[in-house]
């Protein structure tokens, strides 16, 4: 009774899931021109002089590229200082905050200690607390530090990255049989050892996918570098990007804007590309997990 | 026996060393600065010109100021305008492409290319996009250009010169839809992930004992994977509501800082910043208090939801 039953329900659907199934594929190809169109644009527009940018929009690239990058590099706007800057603020504090979650998750998770239910629902409930809203309080800190305008209140406070270091708990409870620490110390390794030379190589994979992440965080932040940073040669992509919105924009020559925002986009997109299967595969497993 | 309890102990004593960093940093960057942030919302402290006014205990006249003037209301309205009409496509988008890519009938092809294709711009510098997408859509761009095509093609319009273009910075309407349509493609691609993420959980015998059951796509989707998926999607959906609250860098950037027209696009976020700027600390330190009061409480509904995850979730 049961598999007639089946049998004829197939038969109904079997039409239905080849057109569900084509409806399916033009709904998301449409959605990933959504997402693709404007960098298509985007890398059309910077190709083109200015000349050619005021006679309208054609799909077609042109020849310009290089005279644009050119002509963005060598501007007033310090591109390419500003993204050594941005490259040097991410790449630190992606480090720094990857090294020490990892530390910070290896001491709730590898060690039996009176406090440690406690600090670990604080850090918890401390994961959400925006940036933005400590901002004024800590403005006031850093001037009183005498570190405005500089890197280290970029750099330094990712140490505490409640976030990186919920994820690489997880990832270790998974991955780090307390058992191999025991063998460890048997063998008479010291706490650090174990930590720099067993633990952090075993941790390799969640904490490269939390570097990624750290990185392009930190790359793309605009609020607290333009808070901070107030010399020219120091300031970061965002803030320059920021400044060429704030400029009267009519005068500059839009294929060098184009560029300009090409190079700060671009970089990010390429690593992406290469690295996308472990990006998409890491946020699937933390939010399984989370 | 004793003499390994002893070593245990002497290891232990790790855990607090190990904690040192991220304990300092947290206390010196965080907790400190949100205490001076809270203590200098009670101050009259601001600058008029070179003059510095304050600072003076006031009490709570900073947070009355706040919601007599009426501009802490304009602001959380417009950030809360700004994030729905984001987030309702989105979460519209994401179920949809998520429950398409968990049904095992549908054997969707390519799904790694459109998963890595739809997270995309979520990576991306949103400065720098909302700056693309102020050039694109200005008076001069290749959107008033192509709509200018368009009207020649069908005759709107006989001569390109006839053409006035439409100006998206201009209308309060077009300036949130650009920031909402911005909020919403950068954020669909990893609100699917993490959907899909929930529905690959769910025991697929749900499925084919509601399919031998005779159940429709439809009916499978409302009645099985929707009430499964409620506590993840409550979780989305806050965390995606604490993200809408600090709105900054698109409306910012495709303002200029200016929330135009008529400050119809300011978030609440760049009215601190604002305040940050022009270094208002008392203003700015009530309004950040009530920013963090009001994260504090979503946090509280996403640590409920994703405690029972687990419970239904993974069913």
């Amino acid at each position: 009774m049961a598999e007639i039953h089946v049998n004829t329900l197939q038969d109904k659907t079997k039409g239905g899931v080849k057109s569900r199934r084509a409806f399916a594929y033009v709904l998301l190809s449409i959605a990933c021109v959504f997402c693709l169109i404007w960098f298509y644009i985007l890398i059309i527009n910077a190709t083109r002089s200015k000349g050619e940018l005021t006679k309208g929009f054609t799909p077609i690239p042109s020849t310009h590229l290089f005279e644009n990058l050119n002509n963005a590099l060598h501007g007033t706007q310090p591109i390419l200082k500003g993204m050594f800057n941005s490259i040097f603020v991410a790449a630190m504090s992606s480090a720094l905050s990857v090294y020490f979650s990892a530390m910070t998750a290896y001491a709730i998770h590898a060690y039996e200690f009176k406090l440690k239910k406690a600090i670990f629902t604080g850090i918890l409930a401390i994961m959400m607390i925006p940036t933005q809203v400590v901002a004024l309080g800590f403005l006031q800190l850093i001037d009183k530090m005498k570190l405005m305008d500089s890197f280290v209140p970029l750099i330094v406070p990712s140490i505490a990255a409640p976030i990186v270091f919920f994820y690489i708990k997880q990832y270790m409870e998974s991955a780090l049989p307390l058992e191999l620490l025991e063998a460890a110390r048997i063998d008479g390794a010291g706490e650090i050892r174990i930590f720099n030379g067993i633990v952090l190589p075993l941790l390799v994979p969640a904490m490269a996918v939390q570097a990624i992440f750290s990185f392009v965080g930190s790359w793309n932040n605009y609020f607290t570098p333009a808070l901070v940073l107030s010399t020219d040669t120091k300031k970061t992509l965002p803030i320059l990007i920021a400044q060429l919105r704030g400029a009267d924009f009519l005068k500059f020559d839009m294929g060098v804007v184009y560029a300009t925002i090409a190079f700060s986009i671009f970089p990010v997109v390429v690593v992406y590309l290469i690295l996308s299967k472990y990006i998409v595969g890491g946020l699937a497993a933390g939010s399984v997990k989370g | 026996m004793n003499k390994k309890n002893k070593s245990v102990v002497s290891y232990n004593k790790w855990g607090y060393i190990f904690l040192i960093p991220f304990t300092v940093v947290f206390i010196v960057f965080q907790l400190i600065p949100l205490l001076s942030t809270i203590k200098n919302s009670f101050f009259e402290h601001y600058r008029d010109g070179l003059e510095v006014i304050g600072p003076r205990w006031v009490g709570l006249k900073n947070y009355g100021k706040l919601f007599s003037d009426g501009s802490f209301m304009t602001y959380f309205k417009n950030t809360m305008i700004m994030w729905v009409m984001g987030f309702i496509p989105q979460i519209i988008l994401s179920l949809t492409f998520a429950s398409w890519f968990s049904d095992p009938s549908l054997r969707l092809k390519a799904q790694r290319f459109f998963k890595t294709v739809i997270y995309l711009p979520n990576l991306i510098m949103a400065s720098a996009f909302a700056m693309l997408f102020f050039t694109l859509f200005s008076t001069v761009g290749p959107v008033n250009d192509i709509i200018k095509g368009f009207q020649l093609l069908v005759g709107t319009i006989k001569d390109a010169n006839d053409y006035v273009p439409y100006d998206f910075m201009a209308h309060t309407g077009s300036v949130r839809g650009l920031v909402a349509a911005m909020n919403c493609l950068m954020w669909f691609g990893n609100t699917t992930i993490l959907l899909l993420a929930g529905m690959m959980g769910i025991d697929t015998s749900l499925f084919e004992a509601a399919e031998v059951d005779g159940a429709t796509a439809r009916q499978i989707f409302w009645r099985i994977t929707l009430p499964i998926l409620k506590p993840i999607l409550i979780y989305v959906m806050v965390t995606s509501l604490i993200g809408g609250l600090q709105m900054f860098d698109v409306p910012q950037i495709l303002t200029d800082g200016s929330g135009a027209p008529n400050n119809t696009a300011t978030t609440l976020i760049m009215h601190l910043n604002k305040h940050l700027y022009s270094k208002n600390y008392g203003m700015g330190g009530a309004l950040s208090v009530i920013l963090f009061f009001i994260t504090g409480v979503l946090s509280c509904v996403v640590f409920k939801f994703s405690g029972n995850e687990d419970k239904y979730g993974k069913a």
